[in-house]
């Protein structure tokens, strides 16, 4: 006999409710939550004052003129118009970081990806290398390793001399508007092992049956890349892709060392965290740099968002389907 | 395709790498060699080797600047240093502990906010943190760099001690609980030790980045007599006199010394760590 199943009574479902309440998830949530936000608590006090506080007063500042000793004068939108209709070294700041990241991004992982490809030829005798190629990561960005840099590029430095054996005569990196900001890209690309490293992991999982199936039928190296590593890598790729970026934008040490302090000849090195500190913490501009954070995070924030958008149409997932 | 035999294909892999190796290293043995040369031979002589050793530069820049000694910089720098691994560690694996797990009400959703202050860049939360230090009379003190650290605001260190700690089987915890365990004690006596490897790998870290931080040290910190590694080296941006080089090069070389050594030190489990987190390096 089929009966036509009648929804419970809303009486019953209420207690049904109030009973699965009851059940041992609600009561195990009940036992263990007083000791779970005493393990929680310093994280969220720092949350709480030292992220989102600051945030919201941030934000807050961003529409005020404030400089620290007296209080906040609100200017309303006054800061961000300034900023794109007034203020010629901010946008020389906003050129100068996107070309940065526009070049030193892709060029770092390009190079990245193709020393991952020749360790990961071999099996097993890469330790030493893929040390080796992964030390400047650690060290590239201290000052100590920015000053280097300065001085492998200045006139007569061994750059210098090795591109005049070569025939190419240039003049003092650091100090010709020109050439600046590559001796800032090149010390980015310089730290290429971390997604080196990153990369070869993605690489050691791609199975070798792919490979070889795809060579039994005829595939060469470049059509292999092509249509097995490059696909199989592209999570990662997509990984790497957005964290460098965000890391890119933020680059401050290398621009202040190699730029001597002040944005380098002509502001070819103002970074835009390089403006955002003289304005904030040399003009005491609190209130503009707040806006130019706030903007910062923005174009972070969309930069971010547009990769992900994208990442359905270039970011092939193995496991799509099944699972998760 | 022409075969080429295994051992000539080897030889050319070796080959291409540490050719790879020596462009990659050059700097750093550049260095090297340059904090040890006459000053005058830095720029003008394109050999790595010195005509003759002279250690001027390390007895010159280890007087430092302002009558506060270069070995000033370095005590304060292990100072930093070393207390930011301690906060690091110790509130990290707190909160991922509750994260991993304990059950809390708003648990994801303060997980998923924890993921987003990873993209957060610090510049908007600079500010305000300013701000609240200098009322407390913070500024100038090592109290605005370790703070934070002690509440946890570095995620990325979270987030990895969480990721390991979900790879420690359950059947632990519980069978410590049955055997009347508190949370507490189940957390310090089987957790904790348990998640030793990444406990490691967040305290090299930590002090790495720390060792290395210019932006925060520099906001933060004023009088010469606090100054850090970074501090002290940023004296020598202006200067670009060959008669200083000595010097910059000199220190540049023993700042780098530590990172050198952790790096010798651990590289297997950094290199791991990365490979497995995503950490930046």
């Amino acid at each position: 006999m089929t009966t036509v199943r009648t929804p419970d009574p809303p009486v019953a479902t209420e207690a049904a409710a109030r009973v699965r309440r009851r059940d041992r998830p609600a009561g195990h949530r009940r036992r263990s939550q007083p000791e779970a936000f005493a393990f929680l608590t310093p994280w969220l006090l720092g949350a709480v004052a030292l992220t989102v506080g600051p945030m919201v007063v941030s934000l807050y500042l961003s529409f005020t003129d404030y400089d620290l000793f007296t209080s906040p004068k609100w200017v309303g939108f006054g800061n961000f118009a300034h900023m794109f209709t007034d203020d010629d070294r901010y946008l020389q700041s906003v050129k100068v970081t996107l070309i940065y990241v526009l070049v030193s991004v892709p060029l770092k992982l390009t190079v990245s990806l193709l020393v991952a490809m020749l360790l990961n030829t071999r099996r097993g005798t890469g330790g030493f290398y893929r040390a080796a190629f992964y030390a400047p990561s650690l060290l590239g960005a201290s000052v100590a390793a920015a000053l280097v840099w300065r001085a492998l590029f200045m006139g007569g430095g061994p750059v210098n001399e090795v591109l005049a054996f070569f025939g190419w005569h240039t003049p003092s990196w650091v100090d010709d508007p020109r050439f600046s900001l590559a001796s800032i890209v090149l010390l980015g690309v310089w730290q290429f092992g971390a997604p080196m490293v990153i990369f070869l992991a993605g690489l050691k999982q791609i199975p070798a049956e792919l490979h070889e199936a795809a060579a039994i039928d005829g595939a060469g190296a470049f059509r292999r890349f092509r249509h097995i590593t490059l696909p199989m890598l592209s999570p990662v790729i997509f990984f790497n892709l957005v964290m460098e970026a965000i890391h890119a934008f933020q680059a401050f040490t290398p621009a202040f060392v190699i730029g001597g302090g002040r944005g380098g000849p002509a502001d070819a090195d103002l970074f835009y965290t390089l403006y955002l500190y003289e304005v904030g913490f040399q003009d005491f501009r609190m209130g503009y740099a707040s806006a130019m954070a706030w903007v910062l995070l923005a174009v972070i924030a969309i930069v971010t968002a547009i990769v992900f958008r994208t990442a359905k149409l270039w970011v092939f997932y193995d496991d799509a389907g099944e699972g998760r | 395709m022409t075969v080429v035999p295994r051992s000539a294909r080897s030889v050319g892999w070796h080959v291409l790498c540490v050719a790879g190796v020596l462009v990659v290293l050059y700097p750093l043995v550049w260095l090297a060699f340059a904090s040890v040369k006459p000053p005058d031979e830095i720029l003008s002589r394109l050999s790595l080797l010195p005509t003759r050793f002279v250690f001027d530069g390390y007895s010159k820049g280890w007087e430092g600047a302002a009558d506060v000694g270069f070995g000033r910089f370095f005590l304060n720098s292990v100072l930093v240093a070393g207390l930011s691994v301690l906060a690091n560690v110790l509130s990290c694996s707190l909160a991922a502990f509750a994260f991993a797990r304990l059950k809390f009400r708003f648990r994801g959703a303060l997980f998923a906010f924890m993921i987003t202050t990873l993209m957060l860049p610090y510049h908007v939360t600079l500010i305000p943190q300013y701000v609240i230090f200098q009322q407390a009379g913070l500024v100038n003190t090592f109290v605005p760099l370790i703070l934070p650290k002690l509440l946890a605001t570095e995620a990325f260190f979270v987030f990895l001690i969480v990721q390991f700690m979900r790879g420690i089987p359950r059947e632990l915890d519980e069978a410590a609980t049955i055997d009347g365990c508190s949370v507490y004690r189940t957390f310090w006596h089987v957790v904790l030790p348990l998640s030793k490897p990444a406990l490691v790998t967040t305290s090299i870290f930590t002090f790495i980045w720390t060792w290395n931080d210019f932006f925060t040290q520099m906001v933060y910190l004023n009088d010469t007599e606090k100054f850090t590694v970074p501090l002290g080296l940023r004296l020598f941006v202006d200067t670009s006199s060959e008669s200083n080089f000595g010097a910059m090069f000199a220190m540049s070389a023993l700042a780098l010394v530590p990172i050198v050594l952790f790096f010798l030190a651990f590289q297997r489990l950094l290199v791991e760590g990365v490979s497995t987190s995503g950490l930046k390096g």
